[in-house]
């Protein structure tokens, strides 16, 4: 047993960490959440330099982690200062699936994605599908040399700012299907492609993408046509694993804020963390952060393990994280008061980020039912 | 034991059903179903068709030109009012300030004020909380020295909602500084276009501005403003907060909001199925459901005795801390149900371009307004503080 990050993820961790603090204030993503891109092209450059991006690829791929726990250290970073620019998307997801999927050709783009100069984005979910990777409607038909992309996806974060776009789309069967799903790679200025952007509640810009007779060639696919379902099954795995090393890190954000406000807020002559009631509700945050942490550790550690185990151990820290994750944001902001309401305050941010992670890659509710399922197979 | 209400009350409730859809305007309602903003316009054109009716003012006495509605009326009235997506009365002149007026203001104030409420010549806001005075309300430090025939008001204000929209703001002030804190506040109400008052919005974090701070400089008001004596402000301002706890329980927007989760959960497909029809999330809607109807009953039993003249006591800080839990459960539902379209930041994807947007966005900003209402268990006495007076009132020496 050793649950200490080597050498290297602590170094990461830690010019990570000193990046984000110098860099990241509340003032400066506040403003970041503002602008019309709703993100910054020097933090995202920074940190590309930094080696985040790189960290979450192998060395065959050209980085120089790509391990579970790689994932981990970054997006609890990334969490911890409520970092809304889209490396989850755009690496993990985009860039991930090329990485596992991609033919050499394919694969160049990963220097650049690597390298901060690429922008990418994953358009998967549709409207009805919900939480259902498989729920995929949107068409590809062979024709001529090239294919015909028709349908729409739902949600795509960070597909304005994307200079190409990861598509799924159907081959061959019935939404629902885990067969007859593939993928492509689509340039973001294709014809009949359009983009309608939105920002994000918790920070970020996702938008409707519509794809109306989008024709490609069909070297444009990544990997066997209408086998894509696996990969995205344990792309997503590793994105949920991210997010939940993400909240993970927003959460250790919010119970420090809540910690030093009990600790200096008075009110009745004395500070309100010397009320019992406020202490033991306290410590019962810090005792779910031990099991979030714990739970993202399994996740982490098992992501390269058989499918059942992989997704079960994802699904139950998704689950847990979910539970635990509402709960410290909801308790967070109670314990404060009307000050964690106001979005000057560092707070407010980080219990968006928390609770609206609960809304990616299927929430609490969904991994449950999962996570009963994997088990019943 | 008669769970039914009288003929009388079930005509009442026709009269107001009817009232509501004559009269309440299609597109004010279409925007409160939505979560939209109504804009001071809008809430000014809805008082205006309430006091056309005599029915602005439900609590008020009729000689005053209220309604005189006893309690189980006014539960009929905001029971209907929520299921028919009426905008809620703005409760800080009508229904917080009136009443202390009423029992502690001169004849002068009251002939002067009242009316003016009425035909929405004033619009109120509610200066009590202060940066470092919250639920510990007492240690306000907001002063007011009289100086001839003026008091100054020096101090700050804040969480004061709509207090842009408002051209008078009624005030706690410290008039004495040597006394126990509860003795030395007085009552002001203060008009918000005399200079040295400032007023800042507080962005919050759904995105709105609904609330601000306010600022005090040198501020000169008239001490005809004073209401009832000086150094009595704290004992008008406990009977202030006991009008606030009117509709505490929130029961009827506890019923709007669990049908419009409904709504949703039966437009978004969960797999094959809707999202009604999917075990887990349906638990989550049934238990809500049935604390909703044990706690709509609590409200009854607690109406009907203040109906019969009893002042409820500890019940208003049971129903707070309930109704609070179960209105902000219902929030969490509706921004569950609506999945990943919960994500879209709430003005955007609502309004304008993005209408297009499919049927669960067409809900509203559930997850705005998830966040939003982390507030109902914060202000008016957070949920602390009631079961602090739960405890003190039961056991006598408290938690």
């Amino acid at each position: 047993m050793n649950f200490a990050l080597t050498e290297e993820r602590q170094m990461l961790q830690d010019s990570l960490r000193r990046f984000l603090r110098d860099k990241y204030d509340t003032k400066t993503r506040n403003a970041i959440l503002e602008s019309d891109s709703g993100l910054s092209t020097e933090i995202w450059s920074g940190l590309a330099e930094l080696g985040v991006i790189g960290a979450l690829f192998t060395e065959e791929q050209g980085g120089f982690g790509g391990k579970g726990f790689d994932l981990t250290t970054v997006f609890e970073e990334l969490g911890r200062a409520g970092v809304v620019e889209p490396f989850l998307d755009s690496a993990v997801l985009a860039g991930g699936l090329i990485a596992d999927l991609g033919n050499d050709d394919q694969k160049e783009n990963l220097e650049a994605l690597i390298g901060g100069a690429l922008q990418m984005a994953f358009a998967h979910g549709e409207p009805a599908s919900r939480y259902d990777l498989t729920r995929v409607t949107t068409t590809a038909k062979a024709d001529g040399d090239g294919m015909v992309l028709n349908g729409r996806k739902a949600v795509v974060v960070n597909a304005e700012a994307a200079d190409m776009l990861v598509v799924s789309a159907r081959e061959s069967g019935e939404a629902g299907d885990a067969d007859g799903i593939s993928l492509f790679l689509v340039p973001a200025d294709s014809k009949g492609l359009t983009i309608q952007g939105y920002a994000l509640l918790a920070g970020g810009r996702a938008a409707e993408v519509t794809l109306d007779d989008v024709r490609v060639p069909a070297s444009a696919r990544l990997g066997e046509a209408g086998k894509a379902s696996d990969a995205i099954e344990a792309r997503v795995a590793a994105a949920n694993v991210a997010l939940c090393a993400e909240t993970l890190g927003a959460m250790e954000t919010a119970t420090k804020l809540t910690k030093d406000y009990l600790m200096t807020r008075k009110q009745f002559g004395r500070p309100i963390g010397t009320f019992q009631a406020l202490a033991h509700r306290m410590s019962d945050l810090l005792i779910e952060m031990e099991q979030a942490r714990s739970a993202v550790i399994n996740a982490a550690g098992h992501l390269a393990s058989d499918r059942k185990v992989r997704e079960s151990q994802v699904s139950a820290a998704k689950n847990l994280l979910g539970r635990a994750g509402r709960l410290v944001a909801e308790e967070a902001i109670q314990m404060h008061g009307g000050i964690a309401m106001t979005q000057e305050y560092e707070l407010a941010h980080i219990a968006k980020r928390i609770v609206m992670a609960d809304h990616r890659f299927g929430d609490t509710d969904h991994h449950l039912e999962r996570f009963i399922a994997l088990a019943a197979a | 034991m008669d769970l039914s209400y009288s003929d009388e009350e079930k005509a009442f409730r026709e009269e107001v059903r009817s009232f509501l859809a004559e009269k309440l305007p299609k597109e004010m309602s279409e925007k409160i179903r939505k979560g939209e903003e109504l804009g001071k316009e809008g809430q000014e054109r809805w008082h205006a068709i309430l006091n056309e009716q005599g029915w602005l003012a439900p609590n008020w006495p009729k000689k005053y030109g209220g309604a005189e509605w006893n309690a189980v009326q006014r539960h009929i009235f905001e029971e209907e009012a929520a299921a028919a997506y009426a905008p809620r009365i703005m409760p800080f002149g009508l229904s917080m300030l009136a009443p202390v007026l009423q029992k502690f203001g001169s004849q002068e104030q009251n002939d002067y004020w009242l009316p003016r409420l009425l035909t929405g010549d004033d619009g109120w806001c509610q200066g009590y909380s202060e940066p470092g005075a919250g639920s510990d309300l007492a240690s306000l430090k907001t002063t007011a020295v009289r100086d001839g025939d003026h008091y100054i008001v020096n101090g700050q204000k804040t969480w004061t909602t709509l207090g842009q929209h408002a051209n008078m703001i009624f005030c706690l002030v410290r008039t004495d500084k040597d006394v126990k804190q509860q003795e030395g506040i007085s009552f002001l109400l203060i008009d918000m276009e005399t200079p040295g008052i400032e007023v800042r919005p507080i962005v919050l974090l759904d995105g709105g501005a609904e609330v601000n701070e306010v600022w005090f400089t040198d501020v000169k008001v008239p001490v005809e403003n004073l209401v009832g004596e000086e150094n009595k402000g704290w004992t008008y301002a406990k009977y202030l907060l006991t009008h606030e706890r009117t509709n505490i329980a929130g029961v009827g927007f506890s019923q709007a909001g669990l049908t419009a989760v409904k709504r949703i959960a039966r437009a978004e497909m969960a797999g094959d199925k809707p999202l009604i029809e999917n075990p887990h999330f349906a638990a989550r809607v049934a238990k809500v459901e049935i604390d909703l109807m044990a706690m709509s009953t609590t409200n009854l039993r607690i109406i009907s005795k203040a109906a019969a003249g009893t002042a409820p006591g500890v019940e208003s800080s049971m129903l707070k801390v309930k109704g609070t839990i179960i209105r902000q459960e219902i929030n969490d539902l509706a921004r569950r149900a609506a999945g990943v379209y919960a994500m879209p930041f709430a003005s955007e994807a609502v309004e304008g371009s993005n209408a297009a947007l499919p049927d669960p966005l067409a809900a509203g900003p559930v997850a705005a307004q998830y966040f939003n209402n982390r507030k109902l268990s914060i202000f008016g006495g957070s949920n602390e503080i009631q079961r602090g007076i739960i405890a003190k009132v039961t056991m006598g020496g408290g938690a």
